[in-house]
């Protein structure tokens, strides 16, 4: 199949980050093993013919997502610890549950007749003018309410991460 | 294997390595790292049936991941602000210590 | 009620006073306190003067009328049958009733001075008058279940009066012995009468025909054999006669009449001389037609061994109520030995004139104790005929009737008996039993009276200060012995006479006695003293008399006795045999070994029975019960307590481990999620597939 080597090759680096991510130990590493399978995801969107989908997540994901984890850790110092153990002590129970987790969703793939279709369609093209269209005429009221909702996002970020500030600003200029 | 199932085996694997290290990981921000990449996952998930099932020209799955996206922008954002605020009650970001909602 | 066919005499109607009258005082007496002393005695006295009175009524009733005459009333019904009850008039009953009432009136007057220092005076009054009731209504019964319920408290009295002072061991004990000896007897009687009446279906004596003693009864219970072979009527008269057995002194049974003279001496002369001992020769006379000859053989023969057998053992004791006691029995064996070969009439009239010389000779022996300060070992007595010359006397002329000296009232009545004997077919042993028992009691009399009333005084002087004797509470200061007061000589005098004069009534001359009991008219003939060897029969009695009077003088007239501590003149020569008698032949000895030692190792058996078997059955049971409070107390601490405990410990543990989940971790949390998740898909898939 024509998307099967690159397709695959991406797959892989996708996964491998994400293991990485999950697995390595220090938290910083971890972010940046995250980045790797964030933009190895785009990527296969890309190979998959969703562009805009593509460079929407390197936009997001890998520009402020994943540079917000990294102040995360940096604020937390999360890093610095080496004492503690990283893995929780019912860590192969959750192993176990994911790949319970995997199992039935592999049997589910395979079970259901999608996986085996008649036919494969061709290569759909999805031209930036007909997302704006979509977006703008038939899912507009949803846009509406994501832009509500990164708003109020943003604002309760704010203020969750920044009311604790002011006490300690308080008590620093009351000594 | 059709395009379709290796895609969904794939979504389905990150989706897995999303969830074990959600569940075993005690940094709350690996935590959150691997619900982004379940995130992620059912993202992929949605691509792949975008491209192979049926209807592409309605572009369902590309304005899906598009919300997919921005709600997870989101709620990163809020997740980590929050991360912020119980670091700076508890002076740790381990989840295990944090037990005030027990009972 | 049924009456006779003549126009009822208002006396047999109302016989029935002639107990109910003394029984009546008996009741007033126990209610009242001891102080009334003269009221009781008056009481006791009037009523037994008033039945005396009534009882000569009745004697000339029966003479006039000499056919049994009964009076009945139904008592009790159990189904669909009656008990009835009643009294009878009939020649018999009408001697007995004269004597009873007479020989009774005359004691209880005599008891008036005897007893006249006792504290208990009320209580001895009433138990009197009670026992004169009681034995009233024994002779009067018409049924054997009256006669037996009032034999019941004759024998309650005797009892009573035996231990009247009950707080000496000695009385009290002989009391009991006397109840228990003769409750042997009286079981025998009451299987018999159990048996009368279920053989004849009632217990009526006379009923018109209907009666059990009458002549339809008495025939079929004679055809009617037992299991052994016996007729039912001879194995039914043995058990009446077991009873008569027991109450009349036989042997074996005589060895509580001995014992009974602890109680006070009038009691002695009443109760066990003339009264309460004749009771069982009375019963036997009474049902005299169910017996038939075996029945009579065997009374005939035990009656002549108990003549015998009492006889030789009164020669050797030394208490003169006891040699008198025994000189009793042998005269009962006497009066059993008439019955069974001689009938009724016989031994009726030996028991008659016995009544008033054994008596007298109580009264007299009471008479002697008194005025010796309660002396009754007739060693210590001697030469009383000087200080006490009425008692003496009269003493002296009972004696002589017991005896059975010629003319005087014990020779016919004693002679009818040897004659009788003499001629009955089956055996000459019990002629010649009763004559060797005529030989030893004019010589053991003879002893008595020597030992008591000749001799040197041998009584020992007493001190100026009062003697507190044995027998409370006698503390008049005697110095020398006394003749008693008048109260109590006048009935010695009395009795005396009938003693004398009494046998007239029963000459073979004038056979009156005989005849009025047998009903046919008596007629004054010489000539019956030709009957061939009756003169030779007389002479040969009033022989032995003689020599037993010599004998007894040769022993004990000619050489005074002159201490006490002498010993006794036929003990010097055969000491053995001496010993042997004094010891009454061992018969409470034996007793002793075999009865006495059987219950105590019953006793003592069913002692350890109770407090082995049935106590250790008890404690077991008692074990069982605790083990099972332990084992329910375990039950409850261990499976309850500990069950509830557990349970709760493990609510707990699970409410625990239930918490664990809420456990504030928002990883197990997901965790369970995540299994939630995979159990639901593969169940839905699950069940898709197919």
């Amino acid at each position: 199949m024509r998307t099967t080597a690159p397709f695959l090759i991406l797959a892989v680096l996708t996964l491998a980050g994400g293991i990485a991510a999950m697995t390595l130990r220090r938290l910083v590493h971890c972010a940046l093993a995250l980045t790797v399978s964030f933009a190895g995801l785009a990527a296969l969107y890309l190979n998959l013919g969703a562009e805009f989908a593509g460079l929407a997540q390197l936009l997001v994901y890998v520009g402020a997502i994943a540079i917000l984890i990294v102040f995360a850790i940096l604020l937390t110092r999360g890093g610095d610890d080496k004492a503690e153990p990283s893995f929780s002590p019912a860590g192969p129970a959750g192993v176990v549950l994911a790949l319970a987790v995997f199992a039935v969703l592999a049997w589910a793939v395979e079970t259901s007749g999608i996986a085996h279709p008649a036919a494969l369609p061709a290569v759909p093209s999805a031209p930036m003018r007909s997302i704006g269209i979509v977006l703008m005429q038939r899912y507009v009221l949803p846009l509406e309410v994501i832009a509500l909702m990164l708003t109020a996002a943003m604002i309760g970020a704010v203020i969750l991460a920044l009311r604790e500030k002011r006490p300690e600003q308080n008590q620093g200029s009351a000594q | 294997m059709n395009p379709l199932a290796i895609c969904l085996l794939v979504s389905a694997l990150l989706f897995a390595v999303g969830l074990a290290g959600a569940l075993t990981r005690r940094s709350a921000i690996l935590v959150l790292a691997g619900i982004e990449l379940m995130l992620n996952a059912a993202n992929l998930n949605f691509i792949a049936f975008w491209r192979f099932g049926p209807h592409p020209e309605a572009l369902t799955g590309i304005v899906f991941v598009i919300f997919a996206i921005a709600v997870a922008a989101a709620e990163a954002a809020v997740g980590l602000a929050l991360i912020l605020a119980i670091y700076r009650h508890a002076r740790t970001s381990d989840v295990s210590e944090i037990t005030e909602m027990k009972g | 009620m049924t009456q006779n066919a003549a126009p009822a005499a208002w006396i047999l109607r109302y016989l029935w006073l002639i107990p109910a009258l003394p029984i009546l005082a008996a009741g007033l007496c126990a209610l009242l306190p001891k102080t009334q002393r003269r009221l009781s005695a008056t009481l006791s006295i009037g009523s037994m003067t008033v039945s005396l009175i009534l009882a000569v009524r009745a004697l000339v009733h029966a003479i006039a009328q000499p056919a049994v005459q009964v009076v009945t009333f139904p008592w009790m019904q159990f189904g669909s049958q009656w008990i009835a009850l009643g009294w009878l008039l009939d020649p018999l009953a009408a001697v007995m009733l004269v004597m009873v009432t007479f020989v009774g009136l005359l004691i209880f007057i005599y008891s008036l001075g005897y007893m006249a220092h006792d504290d208990n005076f009320t209580r001895f009054f009433c138990f009197l008058s009670l026992f004169a009731g009681a034995m009233l209504g024994v002779v009067i019964a018409n049924s054997l279940l009256l006669l037996f319920m009032c034999w019941e408290v004759v024998g309650l009295t005797s009892y009573l009066l035996i231990g009247f002072w009950f707080h000496r061991p000695a009385a009290a004990s002989a009391a009991k012995k006397a109840f228990i000896v003769t409750r042997v007897g009286d079981l025998g009687l009451l299987l018999g009468m159990v048996w009368l009446y279920a053989q004849a279906g009632t217990l009526l004596f006379y009923n018109h025909g209907a009666g059990c003693l009458e002549q339809s009864a008495v025939a079929a219970m004679g055809a009617h054999l037992t299991t052994a072979g016996m007729a039912v009527s001879t194995a039914i008269g043995l058990l009446i006669f077991s009873g008569a057995v027991g109450k009349s002194g036989q042997v074996p049974l005589h060895v509580w009449l001995p014992d009974a003279m602890e109680g006070p001496t009038p009691v002695s002369a009443l109760i066990h001389a003339a009264t309460m001992v004749a009771a069982g020769v009375y019963l036997m006379a009474r049902v005299y037609p169910l017996l038939d000859h075996a029945t009579l053989a065997v009374i005939a023969w035990v009656g002549a061994i108990t003549a015998v057998f009492a006889a030789c053992i009164a020669v050797a004791q030394n208490d003169i109520k006891r040699i008198l006691a025994y000189s009793t029995v042998s005269q009962l064996g006497y009066m059993m030995l008439g019955l069974g070969v001689g009938g009724v009439a016989v031994g009726i009239f030996h028991l008659i004139t016995h009544a008033f010389f054994k008596s007298l000779l109580f009264l007299g022996a009471g008479s002697v104790i008194h005025g010796c300060t309660e002396e009754q070992d007739i060693r210590n007595m001697g030469g009383l005929r000087r200080f006490m010359p009425i008692t003496f006397v009269t003493y002296a002329a009972a004696m002589l009737a017991l005896c059975g000296f010629p003319l005087f009232a014990g020779f016919w009545s004693k002679d009818a008996i040897l004659e009788h004997a003499h001629a009955w077919s089956p055996s000459l042993g019990p002629y010649y039993l009763g004559a060797i028992g005529a030989l030893l009691t004019a010589f053991y009399m003879t002893r008595q009276v020597f030992y008591v009333f000749f001799g040197p005084q041998r009584v020992p002087e007493a001190t100026a200060e009062p003697v507190e004797s044995p027998r409370p509470p006698e503390r008049c200061v005697i110095v020398h012995p006394h003749e008693s007061p008048s109260v109590m000589t006048i009935p010695l005098s009395i009795l005396a006479v009938f003693a004398v004069f009494l046998g007239f009534v029963g000459t073979p001359a004038w056979p009156w006695f005989q005849s009025f009991l047998s009903a046919t008219p008596p007629g004054f003939n010489m000539h019956a003293f030709m009957e061939p060897g009756l003169i030779a029969l007389m002479i040969d009695s009033s022989l032995l008399v003689f020599a037993g009077l010599i004998f007894g003088w040769w022993f004990y007239g000619r050489k005074p006795i002159v201490r006490a501590t002498d010993p006794d003149a036929l003990e010097r020569r055969i000491p053995p045999v001496f010993h042997a008698l004094a010891d009454r032949l061992y018969v409470d000895e034996i007793y002793g070994f075999t009865v006495i030692a059987l219950t105590r190792f019953l006793s003592a058996f069913s002692a350890w029975l109770d407090r082995r078997i049935f106590g250790g059955v008890v404690n077991l049971i008692s074990w069982l019960i605790t083990g099972l409070g332990w084992f329910d107390s375990g039950i409850d601490r261990f499976v309850v307590n500990g069950g509830f405990d557990l349970g709760c410990r493990e609510l707990g543990a699970g409410g625990r481990l239930i918490a664990s989940l809420q456990n504030g971790r928002v990883q197990n949390y997901l965790r369970v999620i995540a299994g939630a998740l995979v159990v639901l898909a593969a169940l839905l898939l699950w069940g898709h597939r197919g």
